[in-house]
């Protein structure tokens, strides 16, 4: 007999060693997120994911499917709370979409079109952050960055461990491991993942900027919950 | 025509173009003059607000005079609505927020490449900076946000047709967007 | 430098868990940690330099650029505060020539705060190059303004000024009986191990860090575990502000709280144990290495102990200034050599913890009533307390009170009793179990101290009528934003959230809006926060919210908006700049139309 977990009614199998957002993907059930992704290990931060496992909150991308679990999902209040929490992203960083080459394309800002985010909400930090363009053929701008480390894990498969994330709190920065601090002094490399899963434009390959116009791109016309099923099905049946 | 709304329109520290979106309804334009009528607006070039039903803001906040505009707007509209990116955010004016204002007025008026006797503008005429381009929210109340770099004139449509159907304004997925 | 780095990381068997430790004595030495220490210690203990970077900007006492050869730091929590705090500040500000967050232009002495020290029986508080220095006030100030102006070697500074009190004003069925040393384990050897186990699940032991897992329960988890690598650590990273008894049971019974984790360890069956000892403790440091030395000649620690074939040993490792390292995992990461980040559960440490193996972590206080136990039985301890929460809790009693200090008591005792008996009048309300817990009004005094009513960690922080709730709250709010590990967002950016949405309201420019706004970030950051802290950070505002709702309100102005920030203010460059000062130079923080 197949096990079972209940997302919002529906009755979804899963393997042993599955965590919820990997049998509701399987399943085809979406579970906003930002910090996950299928190849690598789950990190937990951004909070986007939480579902409420038998009443209580529990991060979808990390907690592990188990039997009787009664999961509540696509409910007004968990997405009206994890627009709130898209919404401090929005204000702790500087995420100027107008100015960004990755508008259209942005996971952070699919998700805020994907539970009806209209404005930002709180108090904006303003905080100034740098950006490094030393190195020729990436960039990275720290305004961007919302902390998924999805960078971070990707360089760490690599072996190279060129990004970190340092200081404490509100204080947390990426950096890059040169003694120079400066990207282009790292051995960060154009085809290595890590300069592409960025989910944000905080890390963006140079000369390719605008070759799809904006109005066209992959979340204009169609949201984030499709897109994500369609990409990380096939990651977690690998 | 009694029951025509009347709205109010301005742009603050913006570059007029969620007003020329707000043009771009083309020929709906025609239909909406027969139910809107406009107040204080660069379309009608009315100097002073009165009673409003909607109060459109287009732009951030970024001196005192805006601050004055912004407030007689929000005394004189039931709906105050923000308009696009940089009255959410501060926008693409915003950009400066993270150059501290000495350092802004320096260039422009001291010690810039071309400026020719240099000093800071010190007219009280003038209107002084604030420190910061601040989103409309966040020095006043705001009802109602319709997001975009513009917002596409759909969405004005959209949002002026729900209030004037009495319904609660919503926007679909295709009309949100940040850019 | 390059020898001193060297020696030190060889010391350290070149071991990358071993960094904060190492980064300790860099920081002592130098007072930071220079660069060229980053790039060799990285060659040395083969780790990418941003690990070495990430744990000093993690860690309160670690910094990447120089402080003074004195590090001055003084504790801002409430307690100290209600012992003139901001005004001894002040005078030492004026004293030594630093502001506060400088170092000063000779480099001779840096001044800062720090969250709480846990001194508060003792305060105002603070540290200089790590070590306390308590009851500070003006005479004291100026002999250490003297002491550092003349360079006098902190070695050379009179004990007085260090000396630090245990304050035991009300022993009870733990502090009055005292263990003789190995009392315990010979009881454990002579009753059989199972069977003391088994003592300890009847004596209803729960852990006294304040969520309250039975203790035996824990035990048997990690002793069922199959790896064959175990550990035991006793978390003494007390940094829950108001809290100081775990400082006096290391004092004071250090051989006790060793013997308890030895007695664990030889019923789980781990070979190495750890006393995770917050970094402003450290001036027990010395003497507890000296009695873990006695205990290991006693034959109660190393190889063989009491000749029954068992091996343990305790390491000390020092903390450096995170409140989040009291949090189990985020513990075990720090003991791990990384910034103290809690992990995600499940797994637990009792399954995988310290370099992914079993790991029991209790608290100082778990151990020292464990040996007990395993000695005097367990009717002896649970025949005190009540049905649910059996036993004692020493408490750590700080504020407006007339005799501060160490308390025990049963469990079921009620908040009044031990009001009139620290000296309390006029109580306003107590924080019961630190900022992370909840404050009474003077209406629920007759509340007991129990899991099932009032749960504590032990801190208990007493306010009298001339105190002011804001004060309260606004404190605690900081602490938590300055403490956040910044790991999920709810509470990296909720907590600073929090903290401006407070001080809008403290600072009188709330308006109808504020307190509903203030009330759902406390619900979000509560209901999504990854972990303890940020579970907790909302409760000062939240339990006072709860009780006060009419002090909030009148705390807000009768208009329905006012802006988030200072208007006026915001002008204030332009205005220098243009040389402006006429009427339509200024705002107004509120419209005449509002």
């Amino acid at each position: 007999m197949t096990k079972s977990i209940t997302i919002d009614g529906k009755i979804i199998p899963f393997e042993d060693g599955q965590t919820i957002i990997e049998a509701a993907t399987a399943a085809g059930v979406y579970i906003p997120h930002l910090c996950h992704h299928p190849e690598f290990t789950p990190h937990g931060s951004c909070k986007l994911c939480t579902v409420t496992v038998n009443g209580r909150a529990c991060s979808a991308c990390t907690f592990p499917a188990m039997d009787d679990q009664e999961i509540l999902n696509d409910t007004k209040e968990l997405n009206d709370d994890r627009r709130r929490i898209t919404q401090m992203l929005f204000v702790e960083g500087n995420h100027l979409c107008p100015g960004c080459e990755k508008s259209g394309n942005c996971q952070l800002q699919a998700v805020g079109y994907y539970l009806n985010m209209l404005d930002n909400h709180f108090l904006h930090f303003f905080q100034p952050r740098e950006l490094d363009a030393s190195h020729p053929d990436i960039l990275v701008d720290l305004n961007r960055c919302i902390f998924c480390t999805l960078c971070v894990r990707a360089s760490h498969r690599d072996g190279k461990d060129v990004f970190a994330i340092s200081g404490r709190g509100i204080n947390k920065r990426l950096i890059f491991n040169a003694e120079s601090g400066l990207l282009k002094d790292t051995a960060l490399d154009v085809n290595d993942q890590a300069a592409h899963i960025c989910p944000t434009g905080a890390i963006l390959v140079k000369r390719t900027g605008f070759t799809v116009p904006i109005g066209e791109r992959q979340f204009d016309h169609k949201d984030i919950s499709e897109i994500s099923l369609e990409q990380e099905q096939g990651d977690h049946g690998r | 025509m009694a029951d025509k709304i009347k709205v109010a329109t301005v742009s603050l520290a913006g570059c007029f173009g969620c007003h020329m979106s707000l043009l771009d309804i083309d020929e709906r334009l025609l239909q909406l003059a027969d139910l809107v009528a406009f107040d204080r607006s660069p379309i009608t070039d009315i100097k002073r607000c009165t009673e409003c039903d909607i109060g459109l803001i287009e732009g951030g906040v970024c001196n005192s005079e805006n601050v004055h505009t912004l407030r007689e707007f929000r005394k004189h509209c039931k709906i105050l609505v923000a308009v696009g990116a940089c009255a959410i955010n501060g926008g693409l004016p915003g950009y400066r927020n993270y150059i501290p204002l000495e350092e802004c007025l320096s260039e422009s008026y001291l010690d810039g490449i071309g400026v020719e006797n240099p000093q800071i503008p010190s007219d009280p005429e003038l209107p002084l900076l604030l420190d910061k381009v601040y989103p409309v929210h966040e020095v006043v109340k705001i009802d109602y946000f319709l997001p975009g770099c513009p917002p596409a004139a759909d969405v004005f449509w959209k949002f002026l047709t729900d209030v004037l159907d009495g319904r609660d304004p919503s926007l679909p997925y295709e009309l949100i967007h940040y850019d | 430098m390059k020898q001193f780095i060297q020696d030190l990381a060889e010391k350290h068997n070149n071991q990358a868990k071993q960094l904060l430790q190492i980064l300790r004595e860099i920081q002592s030495r130098y007072h930071y940690i220079p660069e060229q220490a980053i790039e060799q210690l990285a060659g040395l203990l083969a780790i990418p330099r941003t690990r070495i970077i990430s744990v000093v900007e993690f860690y309160s006492f670690l910094h990447l650029a120089p402080r003074g050869h004195y590090e001055l730091l003084i504790s801002d929590c409430i307690a100290d505060h209600m012992q003139d705090k901001r005004s001894l500040t002040d005078y030492l500000v004026d004293k030594l020539n630093v502001a506060v967050g400088a170092v000063r232009e000779d480099g001779a002495v840096s001044l800062d705060n720090t969250s709480c020290t846990g001194m508060c029986d003792q305060g105002p508080a603070g540290m200089v190059n790590g070590y306390a220095l308590t009851r500070l006030d003006r005479s004291r100030i100026d002999r250490i303004a003297d002491l550092i102006n003349r360079r006098e070697p902190l070695a050379a500074w009179p004990a007085d000024l260090f000396y630090v009190d245990d304050n035991i004003v009300r022993p009870g069925l733990l502090l009055k009986q005292p263990i003789m040393q190995g009392a315990a384990l010979r009881s454990a050897f002579k009753r059989g191990l199972k069977e003391t186990l088994a003592e300890i699940d009847q004596s209803g032991l729960r852990g006294r860090g304040g969520a309250g897992f039975k203790t035996a329960m824990k035990w048997a988890f990690c002793a069922g575990e199959a790896q064959s690598e175990r550990y035991v650590v006793c978390n003494a990273d007390e940094g829950e502000p108001g809290t100081f008894k775990d400082r006096v049971l290391l004092n004071s019974f250090a051989h006790q709280v060793f013997e308890g984790m030895t007695l664990c360890a030889v019923i789980i069956g781990a070979r190495q144990g750890f006393l995770y000892l917050r970094g402003e403790y450290l001036h027990l440091y010395d003497q507890l290495q000296d009695i873990l030395d006695q205990r290991r000649q006693a034959g109660l620690l190393g190889i063989n102990i009491l000749r029954e074939g068992l091996d343990f040993d305790i390491d000390i490792h020092l903390g450096a200034g995170a409140y989040i390292c009291g949090e189990e995992s985020a513990l075990i990461e720090s003991l791990e050599g990384k910034a103290g980040i809690p992990r995600n559960r499940p797994p637990y440490p009792v399954t995988q913890g310290y370099l992914g193996q079993p790991t029991v972590v209790n608290n100082v206080e778990t151990f020292f009533a464990a040996s007990a136990i395993a000695v005097n039985g367990a009717d002896w301890f649970a025949k005190a307390g009540t049905e649910k929460s059996q036993g004692t809790k020493i408490l750590s009693i700080s504020g407006d009170c007339a005799r501060p200090g160490i308390y025990e008591y049963a469990f079921g005792t009620t908040v009044q009793t031990l009001l009139n008996e620290c000296g309390a009048r006029n109580v306003l309300g107590v924080q019961i179990g630190g900022p992370s817990g909840t404050f009474i009004s003077s209406q629920e005094f007759d509340r007991k101290l129990a899991f099932e009513d009032l749960a504590t960690g032990g801190s208990v922080i007493i306010f009298n009528e001339s105190r002011d709730i804001f004060d309260i709250v606004h404190n605690f709010t900081h602490f938590f934003a300055h403490e956040s590990c910044g790991f999920c967002t709810p509470c990296r950016v909720g907590t600073s959230l929090l903290k401006k949405q407070v001080n809008k309201i403290y600072e009188g420019h709330g308006s109808a809006g504020d307190v509903a706004a203030l009330e759902e970030m406390g619900r979000l950051i509560k209901g999504y926060s990854h972990c303890g802290l940020g579970q907790t950070a909302a409760n000062p505002v939240l339990t006072t919210l709860e009780r006060y709702p009419e002090l909030y309100q009148n705390k807000l102005k009768k208009i329905s908006y006012e802006p988030g920030f200072d208007l006026d203010g915001a002008l204030d460059i332009a205005r220098r700049l243009a040389q402006r000062d006429d009427a339509a130079a200024h705002l107004s923080q509120v419209g005449d139309h509002d």
